[in-house]
């Protein structure tokens, strides 16, 4: 069943975002949720957690403030997504913003955008402005402000990201409390991703229906995706989720496509040999957008180091099997690349990483294993000699 | 209020225990013990370490058993395959980064990770060696706190001592991934930086990354030299805790014990911080007096409320923090450097040695005091007026490596003079018994009368509470005292930094009315103070301040003005309190240090 990847535009098309705000105003907050609910949209940051649950969570606690979060501290290596939503259809994410404030009860919203974006600043703040004083002259107490990251990559988490938004170095938080009763200033708090804000906010539009059709049975509707690598034609593409790599890398590759990694340094690598069984979505293999294309003329193991590298240098720090994990499996590879370790040192490798994902503090930790063991298991004679 | 109970099972044994309970603690109720390092009961959760992960039924991460809270109907194993080997795979990583030069380290037996690495059995490394600073030589830039970043595992239990319990934050978390480590500001050296010496981050360490300075050698030297003469001191604190050393109870009262052991040590004079402890209230309870004469009498500008300086690690953390306030701290020296001028000027004279080739040697519950000893206003007797200060686990130390055997001792008793204290003195051990023993001593002065509690008990200024707050009415006085007639003395006691600072920042705002603050760098005072032994709790700091009140109970003399030997320095030396002598020997003054 050959099926022609669709290419969607409900992220970057311009639509009266007042309009849809009024609207949904006349609605009740239940109603809206509910239809975020049964739309099945996921957090599109990558993690999946289902959009319309979080917004309920956030929506039953009780609390004298309550804040909206959008997460645009897009620093997983390949994915340049949101950067792009936020210059094309800003007015559509502070929509989506105000939307989630509705709905949970929050009168502010925050938009945490990655140091390495504050080119985007002065335009933002412009459109900020001019937003909060729609919202003032709506009567809708919603107020949205901006914060700037560092420079941490961790902080994309958002127990960091509140953290440093607190002040503080950002280091995950325990979990529980989750933020959505506890979070930004110890309050209830919705964190969501750029792209998710402006899905939820496309399905107030045009409800669940149309973007339920689209998808499959876990992963609904369209995704961002941020293509880069060894591509004739890199770029930003929002397409119809439930393709499977095969389909991809027809569009996509070069002719001469070896691997993908699918969701950037935390997420897979998928050989050759599985492009044809693997979907890209829940079922399969999720992502944040990030698909890197690489041909026979890569390194696997170039590529595991750097990610590795990466890694060791982008955790907190703070729990062990994390900042100490990373560091053995880079030397790791370095040993028995030099052979100054064995071959089946890999095997010691790999079950430190199987460790590192069930016994981390966050999803940092958690997810190094993800790159390490795809491209061990599938490159590793390319570890090795 | 009643809490909910929750229902779960750890390791298949059903448990009901109250919600918020950790899984942890839930554990411990069934006599489970789950290995911590990061976790500290003095401490907020981190759940860092990883150390104590646990399986649950249903989930595929392993939860931190020290940061997660029990939920209804959790089925949790705490030694399942999973959880060993993950937890296997911890020590093993922090063994990694660690410098383990375990038989040549100062920790060498009472260290958590090397206890942990003991109970898995951790052999071979199979990991890569990390240790990235083991050449690196180590911080000894404060006289009071060594630094060793090559023994630290990130736990960040010192980094949150000093934040949370002290308000200080001189060490924190610094980088991030593999740079990531425990520094201070500008990683400046620790002599450098806003730390108090309080050696609280000590006491709560697992490895030997922070340690006291020792001084064992240099105190054995002085011994063995046949021109010194060596007089030791003991702090009150010191003798409810020391026993711990020798695996005896806390709270064990082993004053004779110790200074027997001190003997055997072939220390030349054993004598009492006690004594100077006593001699403390005189000066500082006139002063107080004097103050508030100065006030309400001749309607002068004088610094209200008077702070108490008998702890090193407060006056340090006044000069950084606080230093508008440096005129409310009492100018008496602390206890310990009170001792130091008088031992080598009027004991000196008595027992007719050479001030030159006279050691004083302290052993204190605390690590602010080798500082203290260092400070260059210390030397009122013209010489280095305390020579060496140890540490309560120092002189434990040294009493292994003598080879006595400590709990078999027969009790001894002080030399004099020198030697003589009350309870009065035994109680500035623990929280609040600076105030107790000032205000039986001074309302005594004032009134001619006994305080007016059961037993010479003041009860409202002791207890582990952070602040403590007391009033006493000051009533018929003796004729010389009647501007204290009707008077309401308002006091307050502080322990711990952090408490202090609450205490301050009222004082700043104006929205506190005292007279007279007692304030101790450490939780539960000098008991708990950063040279006691290892390990600290509320429940050991608690026992430990049941064994001084004992101790109080048990002397004859329980008021300062009362010690026959005060009485004497007094007649012959002294002459008054505040007065020349006094002036020159047992004040000090203070100076304003910045926060960077």
């Amino acid at each position: 069943m050959e099926k022609k990847i669709k290419k969607v535009d409900l992220i970057f098309g311009k639509v009266d975002y007042l309009d849809i705000l009024d609207k949904s105003f006349q609605r009740t907050r239940d109603e809206i949720i509910l239809d975020v609910i049964d739309s099945g949209l996921r957090g599109r940051g990558g993690a999946g957690f289902p959009t319309g649950l979080k917004w309920k969570f956030a929506k039953n606690e009780e609390a004298d403030q309550k804040y909206v979060i959008c997460n645009a501290d897009e620093g997983e290596p390949g994915t340049f997504k949101d950067r792009e939503i936020l210059t094309e259809a800003p007015e559509k994410v502070l929509a989506g913003m105000a939307l989630c404030g509705y709905c949970i009860g929050a009168t502010e919203g925050y938009i945490y955008l990655r140091m390495e974006y504050n080119f985007l600043l002065p335009q933002l703040n412009q459109q900020i402005d001019a937003f909060n004083k729609q919202m003032k002259e709506r009567n809708f107490e919603f107020t949205i402000y901006i914060r700037s990251g560092s420079g941490a990559y961790v902080c994309g988490e958002e127990t960091a990201l509140m953290e440093s938004m607190e002040g503080r170095r950002g280091e995950p938080r325990n979990k529980p409390p989750f933020p959505t009763s506890q979070g930004y200033l110890g309050k209830p708090t919705s964190v969501n991703n750029v792209e998710t804000l402006v899905f939820a906010l496309m399905i107030a539009k045009e409800g669940p229906t149309k973007f339920k059709e689209m998808g499959t049975f876990d992963s609904r509707g369209s995704k961002v995706f941020s293509v880069s690598g060894d591509t004739p034609t890199p770029g930003i593409y929002e397409l119809e989720l439930g393709m499977t790599l095969e389909q991809f890398v027809e569009e996509f590759g070069d002719g001469d496509t070896k691997a993908v990694q699918v969701g950037g340094a935390s997420g897979f690598c998928v050989a050759r040999k599985d492009f044809k069984d693997t979907l890209i979505g829940f079922e399969g293999i999720p992502t944040g957008g990030s698909m890197m294309i690489f041909n026979s003329s890569r390194s696997m193991y170039n590529i595991l180091h750097d990610y590795l590298e990466f890694m060791e240098e982008e955790s907190c720090g703070q729990c062990t099997p994390c900042r100490v994990g990373c560091q053995q499996l880079l030397k790791g590879i370095e040993a028995v690349k030099k052979g100054i370790k064995q071959p089946p040192y890999l095997e010691d490798l790999q079950k430190l990483s199987d460790t590192m994902r069930i016994a981390s503090k966050c999803g940092l930790g958690q997810s190094v294993p993800n790159p390490f063991n795809s491209i061990i298991n599938n490159f590793r004679e390319e570890i090795i000699y | 209020m009643s809490k909910y109970k929750v229902n779960l099972k750890i390791n298949n044994i059903s448990v009901s225990v109250d919600e918020g309970t950790s899984i942890l603690d839930a554990a411990r109720t069934l006599n489970f013990t789950i290995p911590t390092l990061c976790h500290h009961e003095d401490l907020c959760v981190a759940g860092n370490c990883r150390v104590c992960v646990v399986e649950q039924k249903g989930n595929r991460l392993l939860p931190a058993a020290c940061a997660t809270p029990v939920s209804e109907g959790m089925e949790i194993m705490t030694n399942s395959l999973k959880v060993r080997q993950a937890r296997k795979h911890v020590v093993e990583l922090l063994l990694s980064e660690h410098n383990a030069d375990c038989t040549k380290c100062f920790k060498n037996g009472s260290c958590e990770l090397q206890d942990m690495s003991n109970d898995y059995r951790i052999g071979d490394h199979v990991f890569l060696d990390l240790v990235k600073d083991r050449e690196k030589i180590k911080d000894i830039s404060s006289p009071s706190i060594e630094k060793d970043d090559s023994k630290c595992i990130r736990c960040q239990r010192c980094v949150r001592t000093c934040t949370d319990l002290q308000a200080v934050s001189a060490l924190a978390v610094t980088h991030k991934g593999n740079h990531m480590k425990v520094s201070t500001f500008l990683d400046k050296p620790m002599n450098d930086v806003v730390c108090t010496n309080c050696g609280q981050c000590i006491n709560r360490c697992p490895t030997a990354a922070l340690t006291e300075r020792n001084y064992i050698d240099e105190v054995f030297d002085a011994i063995y030299d046949p021109k010194k003469f060596v007089v030791v001191q003991t702090a009150p604190a010191t003798r409810v805790a020391i026993g711990e050393e020798f695996g005896m109870e806390p709270g064990s009262r082993v004053t004779g014990k110790m200074v027997a052991a001190l003997r055997r040590l072939g220390v030349d004079k054993v004598l009492d911080t006690d004594f100077t402890a006593d001699l403390t209230i005189m000066e500082e309870g006139t002063e107080l007096l004097t103050r508030l004469k100065e006030a309400l009498v001749e309607g002068k500008e004088v610094a209200l409320p008077m702070l108490t300086s008998c702890s090193p690690g407060w006056i340090k953390f006044q000069e950084h923090l606080y230093p508008e306030f440096l005129d409310n701290l009492s100018t008496c020296k602390s206890p310990q450097q009170m001792f130091g001028p008088l031992a080598k000027t009027y004991y000196a004279e008595k027992v007719n040695k050479n001030p030159a080739e006279m050691i004083v040697v302290s052993i204190m519950p605390c690590t602010a005091k080798k500082f203290e000893a260092e400070r260059p206003e210390m030397r009122g007797s013209g010489y280095k007026d305390v020579d060496y200060v140890l540490t309560t686990r120092e002189l434990g130390m040294m009493i292994h490596q003598a080879g006595i055997d400590f709990e078999k001792l027969e009790d001894e008793r002080y030399d004099s003079i020198l030697g003589e204290s009350t309870g009065a003195a035994v109680i500035f051990g623990a929280t609040g018994g600076v105030m107790e023993a000032a205000l039986r001593t001074a309302y005594e002065i004032v009134t001619g009368r006994e305080v007016p509690f059961t037993n010479l008990n003041i009860k409202p200024v002791r207890g582990m509470e952070g602040v403590k707050e007391a009033s006493v009415k000051i009533k018929d006085v003796k004729p010389e005292w009647s501007f204290l007639e009707g008077v309401e003395l308002n006091v307050a006691i502080a322990h711990g930094l952090a408490n202090a600072k609450i205490v301050m920042d009222k004082i700043k705002d104006g929205s506190a009315n005292y007279h007279f603050i007692e304030v101790m760098a450490c939780p539960s005072g000098c008991i708990g103070g950063g040279g006691q032994p290892i390990p600290t709790s509320m429940e050991i700091r608690k026992r430990r301040a049941a064994g001084i009140y004992e101790e109080d109970e048990a002397l004859v003399i329980r008021k300062s003005h009362e010690n026959p030997e005060v009485q004497e320095i007094y007649q012959s030396f002294l002459h008054e309190p505040l007065g020349h002598r006094s002036h020159d020997l047992l004040h000090t003054h203070y100076a304003p240090r910045k926060r960077h």
